[in-house]
C-alpha cells in the first residue's frame, strides 16, 4: 500500500524527520507513538502533501507510485485520508454540503457521475448511524462551535463517507472522553477491511485497546528508532520513552 | 415658432451637421453635453416638456457641483465632455423574439440569458435594456392584468406621465449629488415598475443590463412604486462585455414602499472590471435609494463583483412608523478594483428597525471598503439597527477598510455593530484539499460559506448565478 523510503523533511530549513522507513500493507493498522516534537505529525502533513514542509532526501510511494510530486487533492483521489489533529471551521458551509462537494470530488476524479442526492443521503444516514451520530449534525457549519469531540466524530465520519485506501488518524483521541473514544473506535473498526490500512497517531495506549494495531512503531527525534507489536505500546504506557532514548544514547 | 421650438426643430433635423453616424448597429450622439445636447436627447425620446425642463434643471444644478473625493477610491477622473450621452439600438419597436436584433440574441446567449429559455424556464418578466433603450419586454400581459406597469422608463414617460410627473426624484432629488444631477440631465431609459395595491406581484421583475457600445455613458435611471400592501421583487443582473477604456455608469434608483408595502431589490453587478493590470474596467457611480412608510419594509441585496472603481450605497430611509429596512451585500475585489460600497439607514419613524450585513472581499492588489451610515432621528423612538460588517482577506496586498458612521439623537435607539476581518487560512484550503477539492473548488467552497447569510437573501436562480460569478472573480486569486 505505501512505503516510505529515507524520508528527511524541514520546516524553514530545521530537520524535522531524520530518514523514516516504513512499510504498511493493506489489511494493516500501524500505531505511530511518540513524545511531542517526536515528528509525528510533521509525517502526516508530508503523506498528505501539505506545502509548508521540504522534502529533502528520499520518496513516498503510493501503490508503487512515488506521490512527492502530486498536489494534496490529487493524494486524496488515490485514497489518501487524513483525520486532522486539528480540524478547521469552515463558516456557512454545512457538513452535508462539505462532504458531498468532497465525494462528488472524489467520484469525479474516478471518472464517476455525481452520486445522487438520495443515495448520498442513506449513505450519510448510514454512517451517522455506526458513528452514533445527531442527524442534526449534518445541516451546522463545518466544525464551528463543535465541541473537541464532535470534530474528531466528524473526521471519522467523513472518513467513513470517503472510503479510502490509507487513513492517518492524527491523535484522533485527544479531546474525545471514553464514550466518545469507543463510538469512534468501533467506527474505525467497522470499516477496516483487507483493502485498507491505517496509521493511527497517538500519545496513549488507551486508543489501542479499542482499535488493536498490527504493529507498533516509536518515533523519536525523527526516526523510527523500535517497532513492535501490541505489547510495545503497553510497555511504553508503563515505563514511558525514557529508556528509547537511553539506547539510542 | 418660440426660441426653443426653433432650437428643438434645429437639433431633431440636424444629425447629418452632428455627423450622427449609424452603423450596423446603433445611433449616437457625438460627444460632449451641453443644453443643446440634453433637448437633443429629450427631443429623440419624444418627451413631453416637462421632462425636457426637468432635465435642463439637473443640468443646471450638475454644473453648480463638484466631483465627490470623500471615497476611498483614486482613479482619473471621466472628461464629461468626452462622453456620448446617447446611444440606441436601430431597432426599437419589439413584439417578438424574431425581430430581436440575431447578433443581440447571440450575445445573449453567451452570457448565458437566452430570452427564449428565460421566457420558458423561469418565468421571469425581463425588460431587456441594451444600451439604454429597452429592445424587448416580456410577459407584459400577466402583468397588465393584475394593473402592474412594467415597462421602459421611456415608455412609462410616454404612457403614464403622471405617475412618472409625480414620483420621479422624490426620493432621489436631482440635487442630490454630482452623479445623481447628472443622471437626471441626461439619462437614456430604465426600468419603470407600479404594483398597485394589495397586489402581490407573481413573478419576480428582471432587468438585464449590458453596456454594448464602446465609449458610451450609461446613465439608467429605475422608479420602483409598490402602492400600498403591495408586494414586489425586483432583479436587476448587470454583465458587461471587455473594454479597453474606461467606461462611466451612473445609475439613479428610486423605490417608494407606500403604507404596508414591500420592496425586496437583488442586484448581481459584473461590469468589466479592468484587466489583471488594472486597465480598463466601468466606474460605477450609483445613487439607490428606498422610502418606507408606515409598516413598510425595503430590503436591498447586492452581489457586487465587477467595475474598476464602485461607489455605490443602497439606502433606505425609513420615514414611516414601524418601517424596516435592510442591506445585505457581497463586494468582491479582485487585481486593482476598487470599491467603496455600503448603506444608509436613516430611521425617522418610531420602532423603526434595520439590518446590514456587508461581506467585503478583497484579492490581488485590490482595495474594498464598507461605508455606513445608521442616523436615528430625533422621532426615532424604539429604532433598532443591526449590523455586521466582515471582511475577508487573499493574499498580503489588498486592503480592506470600515468606515461606520453612527448619529444617534434619540435615548431609547438600540444599535449594535459586530465586524471581523479575516483571512483564507492555508489551512481551511489544504483541508478542502485533502478532502479532494482543487484550490479553486476549495476557494469558492470557502467563499460561498462566508457569504451564506447574503446569498440566502437572493431569490434561488439569482443565488446559483451569483455563486458561480464569486468562483470566476476570484479565479486565480490565490496560489
Amino acid at each position: 500500500m505505501i512505503e516510505i523510503v529515507n524520508l528527511h523533511a524541514s520546516v524553514d530549513g530545521q530537520a524535522i524527520l531524520k530518514g523514516i522507513n516504513l512499510t504498511m500493507g493493506a489489511g494493516e493498522v500501524h500505531a505511530m507513538m511518540g513524545p511531542n516534537g517526536s515528528g509525528k505529525s510533521t509525517l502526516s502533513n508530508v503523506i498528505a502533501g501539505r506545502e509548508d514542509y521540504e522534502i529533502t532526501k528520499g520518496d513516498i510511494l503510493f501503490n508503487g507510485e512515488s506521490i512527492l510530486e502530486l498536489a494534496p487533492e490529487e493524494r486524496a483521489h488515490l485514497g489518501l485520508f487524513l483525520s486532522f489533529q486539528y480540524p478547521v471551521e469552515i463558516p456557512g458551509v454545512s457538513v452535508s454540503n462539505f462532504i458531498k462537494t468532497a465525494l462528488n470530488e472524489m467520484r469525479k476524479a474516478r471518472g464517476e457521475e455525481p452520486l445522487d442526492a438520495s443515495s448520498m443521503l442513506k449513505k450519510m444516514r448510514e454512517k451517522m448511524d455506526l458513528l452514533e451520530m445527531d442527524k442534526g449534525f449534518l445541516s451546522r457549519s463545518l466544525n464551528e462551535g463543535f465541541s473537541g469531540g464532535e470534530k474528531k466524530r466528524n473526521e471519522i465520519f467523513q472518513m467513513a463517507m470517503l472510503e479510502p485506501k490509507l487513513a492517518i488518524l492524527d491523535e484522533t483521541d485527544s479531546g474525545l472522553d471514553i464514550d466518545a473514544l469507543r463510538i469512534v473506535a468501533n467506527g474505525v473498526n467497522a470499516l477496516r477491511s483487507s483493502e485498507n490500512a491505517f496509521m493511527v497517531i497517538t500519545h496513549y495506549q488507551r486508543l489501542l485497546d479499542y482499535i488493536v494495531p498490527d504493529y507498533v512503531h516509536v518515533l523519536l527525534n525523527g526516526k523510527i528508532v523500535k517497532s513492535g507489536d501490541k505489547s510495545l505500546a503497553l510497555e511504553l504506557e508503563e515505563r514511558g520513552y525514557d529508556w528509547i532514548k537511553k539506547e539510542q544514547a | 415658432m418660440s426660441e426653443q421650438d426653433q432650437i428643438l426643430n434645429e437639433v431633431t433635423t440636424s444629425e447629418y451637421k452632428y455627423g450622427f453616424y449609424t452603423d450596423v448597429e446603433s445611433d449616437k450622439v457625438p460627444p460632449g453635453l451641453n443644453e443643446d445636447v440634453i433637448r437633443l436627447i429629450s427631443a429623440k425620446k419624444n418627451e413631453p416638456e416637462w421632462m425636457t425642463e426637468w432635465r435642463l434643471d439637473a443640468y443646471k444644478i450638475w454644473q453648480s457641483m463638484a466631483e465627490p473625493e470623500w471615497a476611498n477610491v483614486t482613479y482619473t477622473k471621466p472628461d464629461f465632455q468626452a462622453i456620448s450621452y446617447y446611444s440606441a439600438p436601430k431597432k426599437k419597436q419589439v413584439n417578438s423574439l424574431d425581430e430581436v436584433d440575431p447578433e443581440l440574441l447571440k450575445t445573449f446567449e453567451k452570457l448565458g440569458i437566452s430570452l427564449d429559455e428565460q421566457k420558458r424556464l423561469s418565468g421571469v418578466a425581463m425588460d431587456v435594456v441594451v444600451d439604454s433603450v429597452s429592445v424587448a419586454t416580456t410577459f407584459k400581459k400577466t402583468l397588465a392584468e393584475k394593473g402592474i406597469i412594467f415597462c421602459s422608463m421611456s415608455e412609462a414617460i410616454q404612457n403614464h406621465p403622471e405617475l412618472v410627473k409625480k414620483y420621479l426624484g422624490t426620493v432621489v432629488p436631482k440635487t442630490d449629488n454630482f452623479y445623481a444631477a447628472l443622471n437626471s440631465a441626461v439619462f437614456t431609459d430604465g426600468s419603470f415598475c407600479y404594483i398597485p395595491k394589495g397586489v402581490r406581484c407573481p413573478m419576480e421583475l428582471s432587468t438585464y443590463f449590458r453596456i454594448n457600445e464602446s465609449g458610451t455613458g450609461q446613465f439608467e435611471r429605475t422608479l420602483v412604486v409598490a402602492d400600498a400592501s403591495s408586494y414586489v421583487s425586483y432583479l436587476e443582473g448587470c454583465t458587461a462585455p471587455q473594454r479597453d477604456e474606461n467606461q462611466l455608469h451612473a445609475a439613479v434608483v428610486e423605490l417608494i414602499a407606500m403604507d404596508d408595502a414591500e420592496i425586496k431589490y437583488s442586484t448581481v453587478q459584473n461590469w468589466f472590471p479592468g484587466d489583471a493590470e488594472g486597465k480598463g474596467g466601468v466606474f460605477n457611480f450609483v445613487t439607490k435609494r428606498g422610502i418606507c412608510e408606515r409598516n413598510a419594509k425595503i430590503s436591498w441585496t447586492q452581489v457586487e463583483t465587477g467595475s474598476a472603481v464602485t461607489w455605490k450605497y443602497p439606502s433606505c430611509i425609513l420615514k414611516g412608523d414601524n418601517s424596516v429596512g435592510e442591506f445585505y451585500s457581497v463586494a468582491v475585489t479582485n487585481n486593482y478594483q476598487q470599491a467603496d460600497t455600503g448603506t444608509k439607514m436613516i430611521h425617522l419613524g418610531k420602532n423603526t428597525k434595520s439590518t446590514i450585513v456587508s461581506k467585503g472581499i478583497s484579492a490581488g492588489h485590490s482595495h474594498n471598503s464598507y461605508r455606513g451610515l445608521v442616523r436615528m432621528g430625533p422621532r426615532a423612538v424604539n429604532a433598532r439597527n443591526f449590523s455586521q460588517c466582515d471582511s475577508l482577506l487573499m493574499g498580503d496586498r489588498c486592503g480592506a477598510h470600515t468606515f461606520p458612521y453612527i448619529e444617534v439623537k434619540h435615548p431609547s435607539a438600540r444599535m449594535e455593530h459586530e465586524a471581523t476581518t479575516s483571512k483564507i487560512g492555508e489551512d481551511q484550503i489544504f483541508y478542502c484539499q485533502q478532502r479532494g477539492l482543487g484550490m479553486e473548488e476549495a476557494i469558492a467552497l470557502i467563499v460561498n460559506g462566508y457569504c451564506k447569510d447574503v446569498l440566502n437573501q437572493l431569490p434561488m436562480e439569482f443565488a446559483v448565478e451569483a455563486q458561480k460569478l464569486l468562483a470566476i472573480s476570484l479565479e486565480g486569486s490565490v496560489g
